[in-house]
């Protein structure tokens, strides 16, 4: 049957900001939705509050609505544009969730619209885990044995049946939020107190334990004549116990039989036909017991997810796009493969290579987190590589994660005297599953473990042990040819580089250095050669180059003789460079298609838009190192090379490739250089005559004191040459600058330290701007809402700036006019100032695509990133259409989402290292609405009656008066603790006292346990009171209470809550906002 | 040990023996399955052909003694890119290589096995031969060109079983293993699962039968008497069987005339249902023609559609030769067709219970979409008995 006439219009739900659990993957799988529905003829209504998304932008959609993604809001949505169906499996549980919720309050029979892709019962059915355990007996499948309780006693009745360990689940959250193991009462409670708070219906789920058993996951899909298909399977290398998310996974499953495999299959099969998803994908997760093969059913998600998007990846079949077009009426066999062309989509595809993902995790970012990993998802993001071999893959994904690793390097002293010190690390490290757990595996042979040894302790399947001792061996021949570079043959070279050895891991190994290894090798003809991704095993012809490197003798990857353009991508998530890299490497690529430029990708992240075939003309699945580049660049040959939109990741690379004659298109390396070398970058500031903070660099831990007491504390310090504030701290004292010298950072001539006079109260400013050699155009000036001190991508921010003056916005605009001159900016650049009172500082400038760069075009209507690239490839700002600042009528608001809830025990105040994994954006005609919509779209209701604790520090006091005031008013009790009370009183603010949490109960933090509190305010105090004043916070967090933890948040707040009293939330979609610019 | 793969037409491999030492010529094909290089390997079709397999990383599971489909495995040669000594499952018994090297299976390993398809998918399938005693590639692609081919060449008589036998082992399951029929002295000496009395009597031509297409018909109710590829039609019927079955098997159909006539004597007479070879021969005994197909299906990934229910399932296959659509016209007529190139995958004969698939609804190795097949025919069985 063709696609269905019967509908004219779909609405299809996004996943809303990046968090950890949901990142970009849904921006690929909702993009790839909203094309083919496009392409299908569709009215397409999208609605998601995550500005930095290719999806969100107005070109992908009929009606784009940047709106937070609630049930209320939606449905206001749903009322305005009346859409026949809503398709909510391609935007994660946050689609599903809200969809079930819609369709439950009777909404969407009210307005009429159909759910598709999903049937409501069958959501309920695989969701519900005691639904889902009915439905599996019933087909005789095996699970593992639970019950699921609302309350304690319930659970411990279950638990009694089980033994120890048991694993506890909370119902409905994502990544596994609120999952862990107890191995005692005294755990259990705890897990089970902390599972039942976190999960929205208030049930945990209480499970035999498969810890250490096989974990596998199959991408299926169906179609509504009951076709189905499997599109791949995954085999975990970490065992069950670590969430799937944070396991290194490979594909195909590796240690099956056939028999086993064909098990699996059918009980997939069986599972999404009485589940009863009738078109689309899902994703079914089995444990598989090692000694005996029993195999357990885990869970499925009926939607899309982050295993489908990993499954497009690795065998280029995109579930997402044939999801969406199941959804509206074909069939598997109606639709065609895109790559093979010739062939239906009808088919299971088979791979001849090997893919490994490797989650990258920031435990750095959270230093009272522990790096231990359980079922509860920590990583932010993953890195995935393609080779031949399983060693090949393996080590390219290593690579690619870009934390310095090039290989298997030792994690341990490796001397004969420490070694009973090492070999207790190893112990340790290898049976408490965390991030580095890979790298003790080649330690424990190095120790001379046997794979026994490190199975039992590790839990990995004996295979992948065997291959890893198999590289280690490698790895020591390799130092054994120390010296010898010169004198080695072709075989050995190519037999290293087949097993997937980094060029830097070989120089590192035989003392040289990495070019000469690369010069070495390649005199000897050994060349890195392409395979494309082609679903068939080379069984059929590809016609889509999507491609990857290995060391064999065929090519596929065909030169064209065309004009081309490279762009590097972003590489793995990560906090400080996500999502919105990728954006604007994704309008890269479509505006130099649109300038008739070849556009050749490279990146291996495989959640990104940017690694989907379709949207470059060729794709290098590749890991972004100077090798594998340089390997592409050998290949291609490109007129030009666009580094500035991936974030650090290509930064990193730029001199490099200019030294290897590379021709780097955009502001040149030198120039971005000259903006990140702090001594160059004072010489041009002091030259254009603008201010900057006083600052010196420190090259070593002697000389950091010596600049700090010169410039007067506190001190604002960091390494040179970081992004997202990466270890970077308000110094306040001496003793605090020793230990951040001792601990955080160890200085060193190549790696400097800075140090900025730290600038108190002031506002920070955020400048995006285009330039294209001639012409410098602004093209927005957000207005930070925390006060400097606060790391920019943790900060909310408005545009246009809300209390900013007039002469101070003009004289942001000619410096940034100024640097973008003096620095030759061609296409974007950042530049954050700090404003204090009437003076105007320069922070940083960074002349290359910012974070913000997707708020700013959404808020401005123009695409900030496609205008750059094509600034890039030689055109001028005046041809484009953009000669002037666009300053709009509308406020937009971005908000910062945190990951704090994933990391027990870590505080939640903001500083200068960020810490937020994902942003939200709130639009609406005036600041307060913009800020409540923004604070929704996080997840933050604010509320519009009841009580409002606020407790600050004392230089706080004063500036926190007026927003007790304004609360007060408006009718909000206030509470506070007895010195912020006693402040109140006389300042006229009505205030109810309560007890700290040392004063004994009952305190705040039972107020906040019982639900009576609708609002914290809470600022940092000395170390004196912090234990209390962070345990209010963590309270907060934990029981879902709003909290604001700067003053000027609390400010802001305080204005959209007020607002909230008055007036109703109305939607508008983006192409109303711009209505007038469009033709 | 070093070990060259030469192609007949010139083409050169380079890499690694493993298994058995010595020469192994046949035609080179190549298998896309990503799991199942057991099966593969004891599928008596592959009787006179090298395969090499698609996916790269082979032995990773090693060999165990149920998953095993013929008394010994006919492959030649086997050809992979990486290969795994070090087993990991917990069924595995054995290494891969040893298990090879036992049965005299000649491996080769290191080889760039897309290289190695691409040049076969753009050159049709040819004979070759790997050889860890050439000393020159130039001798090693003299020993591909002097090998005999597949066209014309009766393999059906090298795998075929010598006498007849009675099947009794059901499907496997996850605990236990293979059911065994009750009644039977295996079944009381396991205590594996068994299964009940069977309703329909069978009588299986082995061209080259693989175990599962016999364990599904002991499942699906068949007492199944197993008799050699060259047994007379009259005998065949002297045993007064429900139906009858033409396996699969090895090669050319054209090469096995006999096999032909014998069922055209059968034709009106039984139920009768094809796999694969016997798919090809039911084909030609009904006046129709086959053809070799340039590099033929390997794989367990194959689309098929079913013309009655338009329902596609995906299929395990594994043949060189094909039926010819149009040579069938008004003596059967189409019901399965394969997705990805149109070739034929099913026939029905028009009035009489006759019907064969050219893939493999046993799969193993492959998915289990198309094992109705197996009812299909109990029920034609049951519809028929007695007439």
């Amino acid at each position: 049957m063709p696609k269905r006439t019967d509908i004219k219009s779909v609405l299809l739900i996004g996943a809303g900001p990046i968090i950890i659990g949901q990142a970009c993957e849904f921006d690929y799988s909702g993009t790839q939705a909203l094309k083919a529905l496009k392409e299908e003829g569709y009215r397409v209504i999208l609605v998601n509050s995550n500005p930095a998304t290719i999806m969100t932008d107005p070109d992908f959609a009929d009606r784009t609505y940047i709106e937070p993604i609630t049930t209320d809001m939606v449905e206001k949505i749903i009322a305005k544009e009346r859409p026949d169906a809503i398709l909510p499996t391609l935007g994660g549980q946050t689609a599903l969730n809200l969809a079930i919720d819609l369709a439950e309050k009777g909404i969407l029979a009210k307005y009429g619209v159909e759910m598709i892709g999903a049937k409501l019962e069958s959501i309920k059915k695989a969701e519900d885990r005691d639904l889902f355990k009915d439905a599996m007996r019933r087909i005789g499948l095996d699970l593992p044995k639970s019950g699921y309780a609302r309350n304690m006693k319930d659970a411990q009745r279950i638990q009694k049946r089980l033994n120890f360990p048991v694993i506890i689940r909370a119902s409905r959250t994502l990544g596994g939020s609120g999952g862990n193991f107890a191995y005692s009462a005294a755990e259990f409670k705890e897990v089970v107190q902390a599972g039942l708070a976190i999960s929205p219906v208030h049930e945990v789920l209480i499970e035999e334990s498969v810890l250490g058993w096989k974990e596998y996951e199959l991408e299926v899909m169906r179609d509504h004549k009951d076709n189905v298909v499997i599109i791949c399977s995954i085999e975990n290398f970490d065992a069950m116990g670590v969430h799937t998310g944070d396991s290194i996974t490979v594909a195909p499953a590796q240690t099956l039989t056939d028999k086993e495999y064909q098990l699996m299959r059918d009980a997939s099969v069986r599972i999404i036909r009485e589940i009863g998803v009738d078109t689309g994908g899902s994703n079914i997760q089995f444990a598989v017991n090692p000694r005996n093969g029993r195999m357990t059913v885990i869970e499925m998600n009926p939607r899309v997810s982050r295993s489908s998007a990993l499954a497009s990846k690795a065998t280029g079949f995109p579930i997402a796009k044939i999801a969406a077009k199941l959804a509206i009426g074909y069939t598997l066999d109606e639709i065609r493969n895109d790559i093979t062309r010739e062939t239906p989509a009808c088919f299971e595809p088979t791979i001849d290579y090997v893919v490994t993902k490797i989650p990258r995790f920031t435990f750095e970012k959270f230093p009272q987190a522990k790096d231990l990993l359980t079922p509860q998802m920590k990583s932010v993001g993953e890195a995935m590589a393609i080779g031949r071999t399983f060693k090949e893959s393996l080590q390219k994904a290593m690579r690619s994660l870009e934390t310095g690793s090039f290989g298997f390097e030792p994690k341990v002293d490796l001397s004969e005297a420490k070694r009973p010190e090492s070999l207790a690390i190893v112990h340790e490290k290898l049976t408490n599953p965390n991030s580095q757990r890979l790298w003790y595996v080649g330690d424990a042979y190095r120790l001379g473990m046997s794979t026994e040894e490190i199975y039992q302790l590790s839990a990995f399947d004996p295979w992948f042990l065997e291959k890893i001792r198999e590289l280690i061996v490698t790895d020591q021949e390799i130092e054994k040819c120390q010296g010898k570079l010169a004198e080695l043959e072709e075989p050995t070279l190519r037999a290293w580089k087949e097993e997937g050895f980094a060029d830097a891991r070989i120089a590192k190994l035989v003392g040289a250095s990495e070019a000469t290894v690369r010069e070495a090798r390649k005199h000897k003809g050994v060349e890195a050669v392409f395979n494309s991704v082609d679903t068939c095993g080379a069984e059929f012809e590809a016609f889509t180059p999507y491609l990857y490197s290995t060391y064999e003798g065929a090519d596929e990857s065909k030169r064209t003789e065309r004009k081309k353009i490279m762009i590097l991508g972003g590489g793995p998530n990560r906090i400080g460079q996500g999502i919105e890299f990728d954006y604007c490497c994704v309008h890269a690529a479509f505006a130099l298609k649109e300038e008739d430029y070849e556009t050749i990708m490279v990146n291996c992240n495989p959640e990104t838009v940017s690694t989907d075939y379709d949207t470059s003309d060729k794709l290098y699945f590749e890991p972004l190192t100077m090798e594998e580049v340089m390997n592409i660049v050998d290949r291609e040959r490109p007129d030009g090379v666009i580094v500035q939109f991936g974030g650090q990741t290509p930064l990193k690379l730029a001199l490099g490739l200019e030294r290897a004659g590379v021709p780097i298109i955009g502001t040149s390396p030198d120039n971005i250089d000259l903006a990140e070398d702090r001594e160059r970058f004072s010489a041009l500031i002091t030259q254009l005559a603008i201010k900057q903070p006083a600052n010196g660099m420190a090259r070593s831990y002697d000389e950091a004191f010596k600049v700090a007491e010169g410039l007067g504390y506190p001190v604002l310090v960091r390494p040179s040459y970081v992004l997202g504030g990466r270890a970077m701290q308000i110094v306040y004292d001496g003793e605090a600058l020793q230990n951040y010298m001792t601990f955080a950072v160890s200085a060193s001539p190549e790696h400097p330290v800075l140090i900025d006079k730290f600038l108190d109260d002031a506002i920070e400013v955020d400048v995006d701007a285009l330039g294209d050699g001639d012409e410098v155009v602004i093209g927005g000036i957000m207005e930070h809402i925390e006060r400097a001190g606060v790391h920019s991508g943790d900060s909310a921010c408005s545009l246009p700036p809300k209390t900013i003056s007039q002469a101070v916005q003009d004289e942001i605009r000619r410096h940034t006019v100024a640097l973008a001159k003096a620095l030759n900016v061609r296409g974007l650049m950042n530049i954050q100032f700090a404003v204090q009172g009437s003076n105007v500082f320069v922070l940083e400038v960074n002349p290359r695509a910012s974070r913000t760069v997707p708020f700013v075009s959404k808020a401005i209507g123009v695409p900030l990133a496609k205008l750059a690239a094509k600034i890039m490839v030689g055109r001028k700002l005046k041809d484009l259409g953009l000669t002037r600042e666009i300053i709009p009528a509308h406020v937009s608001v971005k908000e910062a989402v945190f990951p704090f809830n994933k990391f027990a025990g870590v505080d939640t105040l903001l500083g200068p290292e960020m810490k937020s994994t994902g942003e939200v954006m709130g639009i609406d005609r005036s600041f307060g609405i913009a800020f409540a919509k923004a604070q929704l779209g996080g997840g933050v209701r604010l509320p519009k009656r009841g009580k409002v604790f606020i407790s600050v520090r004392n230089e706080d006091k004063a500036s926190v008066t007026p927003v007790a005031k304004t609360l007060d008013d408006a009718g909000f009790e206030i509470v506070a603790t007895q010195g912020t009370a006693a402040y109140f009183a006389t300042h006229g603010v009505h205030c109810e006292v309560v007890k700290k949490v040392q004063e004994g109960g009952p305190n705040i933090a039972d107020q906040i346990k019982a639900g009576d509190i609708a609002l914290v305010v809470n600022t940092p105090e000395d170390a004196r009171s912090h234990a209390d004043s962070f345990y209010i916070r963590r309270c907060a967090l934990d029981y879902a209470v709003p909290y604001f933890t700067t003053i000027a948040g609390a400010e802001a707040a305080a204005e959209g809550m007020v607002y909230l009293q008055q007036h109703e939330f109305e939607v508008k979609p983006l192409q109303e906002y711009f209505a007038p610019a469009l033709p | 040990m070093k070990a060259i793969l030469a192609l007949a037409d010139g083409q050169v491999f380079h890499g690694l023996g493993f298994g058995a030492d010595g020469d192994a010529v046949g035609e080179v094909v190549f298998n896309t399955s990503m799991t199942g290089y057991q099966e593969i390997l004891t599928d008596p079709s592959y009787e006179g052909q090298l395969v090499a397999m698609t996916y790269p990383q082979i032995g990773n599971v090693g060999v165990n003694p149920e998953d095993i489909e013929a008394r010994r495995p006919f492959m030649r040669g086997f050809i992979v890119k990486d290969y795994t000594a070090q087993p990991s499952n917990w069924r595995a018994s054995q290494p891969l290589h040893e298990y090879m090297a036992a049965h005299g299976i000649v491996g080769i390993q290191g080889i760039d096995t897309r290289a190695l398809v691409h040049h076969l998918r753009d050159h049709g399938a040819q004979d070759g031969v790997i050889t860890t005693t050439a000393a020159s590639a130039e001798e090693a692609v003299a020993k591909a060109k002097a090998a005999p081919g597949l066209v014309g060449q009766d393999l059906v008589k090298n795998v075929t079983c010598t006498e007849a036998y009675d099947w009794n082992q059901g499907m496997w399951q996850l605990t236990g293993g293979y059911k065994q029929r009750d009644g039977t002295s295996a079944a009381k000496r396991s205590r594996k699962g068994s299964f009940t009395a069977p309703k329909y009597f069978v009588v299986a031509y082995d061209f080259g039968i693989k175990y599962n297409i016999l364990r599904n018909l002991a499942e699906s109710g068949c007492q199944v008497r197993v008799v050699p590829a060259s047994t007379p039609a009259s005998a065949v019927l002297a045993l007064k069987p429900d139906g009858i079955f033409l396996s699969n098997g090895p090669g050319d159909p054209d090469a096995v005339p006999y096999a032909k006539e014998n069922v055209q004597q059968l034709i009106g007479k039984k139920p009768i249902f094809g796999i694969c070879l016997g798919h090809q021969i039911l084909g030609l005994a009904l006046g129709g023609k086959t053809y070799k197909l340039k590099f033929g299906h390997h794989g367990g990934n194959q689309p098929v559609m079913d013309l009655t229910t338009r329902k596609v399932e995906i299929t395990s296959q594994n043949h060189g030769f094909a039926v010819d659509t149009d040579s069938l016209i008004g003596a059967a007529q189409l019901t399965h067709v394969n997705l990805n190139d149109n070739t034929v995958e099913g026939l029905a004969h028009r009035e009489l219970p006759i019907f064969s698939v050219q893939y493999h609804p046993e799969s193993s190795p492959g998915p289990h979409d198309a094992n109705y097949l197996f009812k299909r025919f109990t029920d034609l069985m049951a519809q028929h008995r007695g007439s």
